[in-house]
């Protein structure tokens, strides 16, 4: 395929979707599939025809709107109307008096001026929910792939490299490693063979960010791959996935063999000398995967065991070849990147951290969904505008970002400005991009079990002191939490956490104390509240 | 150790399903470095991991019988056992957890009579606790058979179970 004939398919898809006088775009991504999304479509799909509408109104089926929480979502396309929680009766009303009669129903709409939509910017998202994520030539009519014929015809690998380096994107897995460095490290590594892997081993609990990403632009995440490829000399690419979203493998097969077919992926791509596969890899249920010399193992079938770093992955990775390993959403923005330019990307979010995070936004908050902001957001405008606070009658009490490797945020800090160093200052990390927001009814020492025994059934087993550290901070947890512990074995237990985070071999061990040390910082009065007041020697009077 | 059986000859028990099995084996060129994949294939065609199974797959990927062994049990995704004929499979992820499905877990557990991870005595229902199955907006998720349940109660999902429980045992063919 050469860049006319992806201009010239692009065209003809905007075209045809431009014929249409009307489309009904129903979101099936997992969380509205699970209320009845699929009924919602098949409804549409029986009135179109049944009303013989077919070259009027089209019926498309995309990925995630972002509203989970209110799910079946359907948008009404070209005005935008946006419905929530439609049920077949409602299916049914917007069919006849939207879709047909052309007057929005006003019942089921959504605010298109409430700020969970005005306040957001999507980058990664911006297909997401507004293409049909299983036709290549919706994505092409959306800009996709358009990134990577530039990168090929227009720029050398080096300029690719340095246009990411420009913008100043970092790491969206958690840690923040500055990306274009990363890139550089894999070009300059000596290797007959090179790797780019994708991470999409989303373990956190409550995250589900890349899913989502995946589930409704695949191709995105494909194309941001192949450019790294082809920046980083690689030839063959590997997309970890958990084999807990078949749906996003689906869609991502699916993906893969249009691409193929389009030439987009495979040998020659654009009639370039790039040749570039990829290939995916189902995980079984591991988090300490995410970790990345774990999920290097894992590809090549082995148990998902850490080792030690260095070597890096960018010089010994997989089969001790260079391999450059990034995340889901990381790749995400480097279409838009290298379309847009470095400058519009640095333009938003912080200097230090620059462009859009997605985040998972769930727990106790009337607005569950998925957004995407600037960096460097206060937390109290994602919790309080964008999430609509807290349901009626409670307050919020704390927000837990970066999973069972992060902290929670308590209501004082909600004026913190959400990037990577500043959440890093009161103990908490970005991590992939969870928050779930806790109210007053929620325990804090709980919450600080309910990560640790989720460590202690996820740590690997290799290095002792993750792997008796963490079943003995548990133990101690349940004796507080049971009201049998002491104040001595509260300070073994600070002493414990200590230890565990400066021992650990891996990321999950050394970041597994994390959520007790941030709720012993700032809700130290719920453990304490919890003890046995130590015996105080009083003699018998004589 | 006598070579693979081949994917041209039957296996010996005559089941046709390890055809299916040899090839996925085949399409990855028997390299042990893909015995995930062929795990992944093996549990969807025979529900589970036997042992005698998992020596057939050490065999044709010429792989120690200890690492197949050994990654089988690595990862939660393989069952060593036999499911029941349901499964009720709990999210536990934080979103979850938050909004009550300890409470759930607890009254599940309790009418079903055996904790989470196991399967009742008569093989009518396996109660399985998953990580996070990403459905965090409709918290707290259960997956019922393949049935996505949101915003789940107590109530709800002890009634689901009971009426499993209570499910005349089918003729199995």
């Amino acid at each position: 395929m050469t860049i006319e004939e992806l201009e010239e398919r692009a065209a003809s898809e905007q075209q045809r979707q431009a014929e249409f006088k009307k489309r009904v775009l129903t979101c099936t991504a997992a969380g509205c599939v699970s209320c009845g999304a699929g009924k919602v479509v098949g409804h549409f799909r029986a009135q179109v025809k049944e009303r013989n509408l077919a070259k009027e109104v089209e019926v498309v089926e995309t990925g995630c709107m972002g509203l989970c929480g209110s799910g079946p979502l359907v948008r009404v396309a070209p005005d935008e109307t946006m419905y929530k929680n439609v049920d077949l009766e409602a299916a049914h009303q917007i069919f006849d008096e939207h879709v047909v009669g052309g007057k929005p129903v006003a019942a089921y709409a959504v605010d298109p001026k409430m700020p969970f939509f005005t306040r957001q910017v999507k980058v990664v998202l911006e297909n997401c929910g507004r293409i049909d994520a299983e036709k290549i030539e919706a994505s092409m009519a959306a800009g996709g792939y358009e990134a990577l014929a530039r990168a090929l015809t227009e720029m050398k690998p080096e300029e690719v490299i340095e246009e990411v380096r420009k913008a100043g994107l970092r790491g969206r897995g958690g840690a923040g490693y500055p990306t274009g460095l990363k890139w550089s490290i894999v070009r300059k590594a000596q290797g007959d063979q090179k790797y780019v892997v994708c991470n999409a081993d989303e373990g956190d609990p409550g995250a589900f960010m890349d899913r989502s990403v995946l589930e409704g632009d695949p191709h995105r995440v494909l194309e941001g791959m192949a450019i790294a490829g082809y920046a980083t000399g690689a030839s063959q690419g590997y997309i970890y996935i958990r084999a807990e979203y078949p749906l996003a493998i689906e869609r991502l097969k699916t993906a893969i063999k249009q691409a193929e077919r389009a030439g987009l992926l495979g040998n020659r791509i654009m009639d370039s000398a790039l040749s570039f596969r990829i290939d995916l890899r189902i995980g079984a249920g591991a988090f300490v995967c995410g970790e990345e010399t774990a999920l290097m193992r894992s590809i090549q079938g082995r148990r998902g065991r850490p080792r030690p770093r260095p070597p890096y992955p960018s010089e010994k990775g997989l089969w001790g070849m260079p391999t450059l390993i990034n995340n889901v959403e990381t790749y995400a923005n480097i279409a838009p990147i290298i379309r847009n330019g470095s400058a519009w990307f640095a333009a938003m979010g912080t200097p230090k951290s620059p462009g859009t995070k997605v985040f998972a936004l769930a727990g106790k908050i009337c607005n569950t969904g998925l957004i995407e902001v600037p960096m460097g957001v206060p937390l109290r405008e994602i919790i309080e505008e964008i999430g609509g606070g807290t349901p009626e009658g409670t307050t919020f009490k704390a927000a837990q970002t970066g999973g069972p490797s992060g902290g929670c945020i308590p209501a004082e800090h909600l004026d913190l400005p959400v990037d990577y160093e500043s959440l890093q200052l009161v103990g908490s990390i970005m991590g992939s991009g969870g928050m779930i927001v806790m109210d007053s009814t929620s325990n804090m020492v709980d919450v600080a079990k309910f990560f640790m025994d989720f460590s202690v059934d996820e740590s690997c087993g290799k290095c002792v002191p993750c792997r008796s550290g963490t079943k003995q901070i548990a133990l101690l947890l349940e004796k507080i939490r049971s009201g049998q512990a002491t104040p001595d074995d509260l300070a073994l237990l600070e002493e414990l956490c200590v230890m565990v985070k400066e021992t650990s071999l891996c990321g999950l061990g050394q970041s597994a104390p994390n959520p007790v040390l941030s709720t012993l910082r700032f809700f130290r009065k719920e453990y304490v509240d919890l003890l046995i007041p130590k015996l105080v020697y009083e003699p018998h009077e004589a | 150790m006598t070579p693979p059986p081949a994917s041209k000859t039957d296996h010996p028990s005559g089941d046709n399903r390890f055809k299916l099995l040899d090839r996925t084996i085949a399409r990855f060129q028997s390299r042990g470095d893909a015995l995930i994949e062929v795990l992944h294939s093996a549990q969807s065609i025979f529900g589970y991991l036997e042992n005698d199974l998992m020596v057939y797959i050490a065999r044709a990927l010429r792989l120690p019988l200890s690492r197949v062994y050994g990654v089988a049990t690595f990862y939660h995704f393989f069952n060593l056992k036999p499911k029941g004929r349901h499964a009720f499979v709990l999210c536990m992820g934080t979103a979850c957890y938050v909004k009550g499905a300890e409470a759930i877990q607890n009254a599940v557990a309790k009418r079903c009579g055996v904790s989470f991870g196991e399967t009742t005595a008569d093989g009518a229902v396996s109660l399985v606790s998953a990580r996070c199955i990403g459905s965090c907006g409709l918290a707290p998720v259960a997956v019922l058979d393949d049935d996505v349940a949101g915003k789940l109660s107590v109530d709800g999902a002890v009634e689901r179970v009971g009426q499993w429980i209570a499910e005349p045992e089918q003729v199995s063919s």
